[in-house]
């Protein structure tokens, strides 16, 4: 399959450019040399830190692409759209981006609510957005390639480590209080108390942008967990992991163990390395992966953005956005969205940083997911990995 | 009749504004845009609603209210509940652990509709919500505020203060109201398909249609004993008091009919993005608003329509072309606007426009035109209405 797969790939791209009629048939914004997409984060507004390493990503990956010839010999032109964190702003830009613009793939959106903004959109005007977050799940829409994690492949694998690894039995799950978080917590708790015999001995959320964390370190005290579960998004971050070391909770001493979704290397530049250092976290890439596409990846990043930039889960999933549709297109050899949607599922990559992934039925990746160890200086070292690729299950039975 | 003659309601000058607007926004827009961009248009104009209560509220009344987006809010809430609930049926909602709520309802493990989402399955209760909870609401804060002669500045920071509230009471309530993510992926009204093009030019029409009707009520209320009334209490307040007039009703009612206008801009909006957001309720989108009207000119309604337009559009251009300064370019516009033109762009037109308008109206039909009846200089004449 996979050979078979890149062999087309290259067989297309070796002959001469077919012909704009052919490869696209309802009207996308192709020329004989050109092909347009759009990028559409948020580069203003508080979403804007969070968002910018994807942006960053999505750019590469696509001058890469360039630089080998383009996409069925067009080369990649970017349109990018300011979402301004603003979720009815995400809504316009992408309207614009498929009706005027006419793109015939958008890379963007971050956050869950910017999403659920503008899939009506994506779904009206047949456009395909490639969505790099790790997120809740409870979603597949045939006009989004989700490249992040779903919930239950990041949680799943986390929680049965922790308990194996470090024999855990009992849990104190903390979050901000939206959707994702709910979702995730949801899930765990179902996993830990119907799959892993342990006992949940809290759960509390927190308002968006919260900071103090006090009463409920209090709390995580008096009932002494043996995992704390954390998915704190943001700059929540920086007050719960600076008030938890406050607090004599000590990562570093394995009297318990943190497990957290929600911190990635982009993250810790925020918290600062000697806070959160000791603490675990579950996700399918970290930028010290020591494989080779990994190695080439994190040093093409740093040429183009500089020495200092880190690269966390979403960055990189963000990467594979422009590489997957390029695959698909290729298999397609079309640009239209309906040929490239149909050719998307079993497209895989064997040159993804984070090693090696697949695209399921369901528009999820097959991926495998990670334990990093928070390190003084900021980078997470690998402790485990699943053996397997965790299969994509955005319903998943028995934990709704 | 409150106004002797049409043209008491009406003068010639006004008669001018309100159909180079009706030519601006139902012949030149649709003829020159798009359907796309007049659906961007559309939702525009839907903040006009909030910028032309403004006018009355803020611009006559002298009543600076910052939290309009409270009431565009609930009005934009009241339809996005009535059409969740039509998209979802149980059929569309089958894969949910219980089919028939709406979708983040089932995501936060709520198993039965909240009491008070149950009066939305009806449109006609959710077309009067979106008047009327505005309103009852701008009542019991305007009843609470003026008749303890709360006012300025004071006002101003306690409206603000709503809009925050209620931006948290949305956001931390997300299994009743949708959370951050708001209310999305509303499909049809009655079946009708809000989303196709045929739609999107129908509902525009509808927009400008109602944004007119408030229009309508604004130049009356503006012409009338009412108007004179709000203009003269934000001359001088204690004045109007001591000639016996009861000053917070006068208040408590601007404000009301402000909040009402607002609710019909937010329900415009639902209707044209096909999605509500608790983002237009928050501090800052209620200080947009604001600034919409100044920059069209808080004294003319007409202005306030031109101000959200023109803003809202350089918003959309800058930040298409150029999104990392679109907001400074915005910031800069904002400044120059209030050094260089206090009255906004009403106020240039009136000054440099207006004189020459008016003395080709008198060449024109031959006979010199009534005495402008000006907010800025009340005359005597009108005021027997």
């Amino acid at each position: 399959m996979s050979a078979a797969v890149l062999l087309s790939g290259i067989s297309l791209t070796a002959t001469a450019n077919p012909s704009t009629a052919e490869v696209n048939t309802t009207g996308l914004a192709v020329t004989d040399n050109t092909v347009k997409v759009g990028i559409l984060h948020s580069i203003t507004g508080t979403m804007a830190i969070s968002e910018e390493g994807s942006v960053q990503a999505e750019i590469l990956a696509i001058e890469q692409i360039n630089a080998m010839g383009g996409v069925l010999g067009r080369q990649i032109e970017y349109v990018q759209e300011d979402g301004a964190s603003d979720w009815p702003t995400f809504a316009d830009r992408a309207n614009k981006l498929l009706r005027q613009d006419k793109v015939a793939a958008v890379f963007g959106c971050w956050t869950s609510a910017s999403r659920k903004a503008v899939l009506p959109i994506f779904e009206r005007n047949n456009g395909m957005l490639y969505y790099p977050t790790f997120y809740e799940g409870l979603e597949q829409s045939p006009n989004v390639i989700y490249t992040g994690q779903e919930a239950t492949q990041q949680i799943l694998a986390g929680l049965d480590w922790v308990s194996e690894d470090k024999g855990a039995k009992t849990f104190y799950l903390i979050g901000s209080d939206y959707i994702w978080p709910r979702t995730s917590n949801k899930i765990a708790r179902t996993h830990i108390e119907q799959h892993l015999g342990g006992q949940v001995v809290g759960e509390d959320y927190f308002p968006l942008g919260h900071t103090s964390f006090n009463s409920v370190i209090n709390r995580i005290r008096l009932r002494k967990p043996d995992v704390i579960f954390a998915s704190v998004v943001g700059g929540s971050n920086v007050a719960f992991y600076r008030q938890l070391k406050a607090a004599g909770l000590d990562m570093t001493k394995e009297d318990f163990t943190l497990l957290t979704i929600s911190v990635t290397e982009d993250e810790i530049l925020g918290i600062g390395g000697d806070n959160i250092e000791g603490a675990y976290a579950s996700m399918k890439y970290f930028q010290s992966l020591p494989n080779e596409n990994n190695q080439a990846f994190v040093e093409a990043f740093k040429a183009r953005w500089g020495a200092d930039a880190v690269i966390g889960d979403v960055t990189q999933a963000a990467y594979l956005g422009p590489w997957l549709w390029k695959a698909a297109v290729e298999k397609a050899g079309s640009f239209d969205v309906d040929r490239v949607r149909e050719a998307s599922p079993g497209i895989e990559l064997t040159t993804a940083p984070e090693g090696y992934v697949r695209i399921h039925e369901n528009h999820h990746l097959w991926s495998k997911t990670r334990i990093g160890h928070a390190q003084r200086d900021g980078q997470f070292k690998v402790v485990y990995e699943t053996e397997e690729l965790m299969e994509p299950d955005p319903f998943p039975a028995g934990y709704q | 009749m409150p106004f002797s003659s049409f043209k008491e309601f009406m003068p010639r000058q006004d008669l001018l504004s309100f159909l180079v607007l009706a030519l601006v926004l139902l012949v030149a827009l649709p003829l020159a845009l798009d359907v796309m961009r007049l659906n961007q248009v559309g939702k525009f104009l839907s903040f006009a609603f909030v910028a032309v209560g403004l006018v009355l509220c803020w611009g006559y009344g002298g009543i600076l209210s910052l939290g309009q987006g409270v009431f565009y809010g609930l009005g934009g809430y009241a339809l996005a509940m009535y059409l969740k609930l039509e998209a979802s049926t149980p059929e569309n909602t089958a894969i949910q652990t219980t089919p028939g709520i709406p979708d983040f309802m089932d995501w936060n493990r709520i198993t039965e509709l909240p009491w008070f989402w149950e009066p939305f399955y009806s449109l006609t209760f959710a077309i009067i919500a979106v008047v009327v909870v505005p309103s009852i609401v701008a009542y019991l804060i305007g009843v609470a505020m003026f008749k303890r002669r709360v006012g300025g500045v004071y006002f101003a920071i306690i409206t603000q203060s709503i809009a925050a509230i209620l931006t948290i009471l949305i956001i931390g309530q997300q299994g009743l109201t949708g959370g951050v993510n708001g209310i999305t992926d509303l499909r049809t009204l009655k079946g009708w398909n809000i989303h196709t093009d045929e739609a999107s030019y129908i509902l525009y029409f509808v927009c400008v249609a109602l944004l007119f009707v408030c229009l309508l009520v604004a130049q009356y209320i503006r012409r009338s004993k009412t108007g004179r009334i709000l203009v003269a209490m934000r001359g001088q307040e204690d004045r109007v008091r001591f000639s016996g007039y009861d000053i917070a009703n006068f208040k408590v009612f601007v404000f009301c009919v402000g909040a009402a206008f607002a609710g019909i801009g937010g329900a415009m909006f639902t209707l044209q993005e096909g999605f509500m957001s608790p983002s237009f309720v928050g501090v800052v989108p209620s200080i947009e608003m604001v600034i919409f009207c100044a920059v069209g000119g808080r004294l003319s309604i007409i202005g306030a329509v031109y101000g959200v337009l023109l803003v809202s559009v350089a918003k959309t251009l800058f930040g298409e072309s150029f999104p990392d300064l679109w907001l400074f370019a915005m910031g800069l516009i904002f400044i120059g606007v209030v050094l260089a033109l206090p009255n906004g762009i009403a106020g240039l037109y009136a000054n440099w426009v207006a004189p020459h308008v008016d003395r080709l109206l008198d060449r024109l039909f031959g006979k010199p035109g009534e005495p402008r009846i000006d907010v800025l200089q009340p005359s005597s004449q009108g005021a027997s209405s």
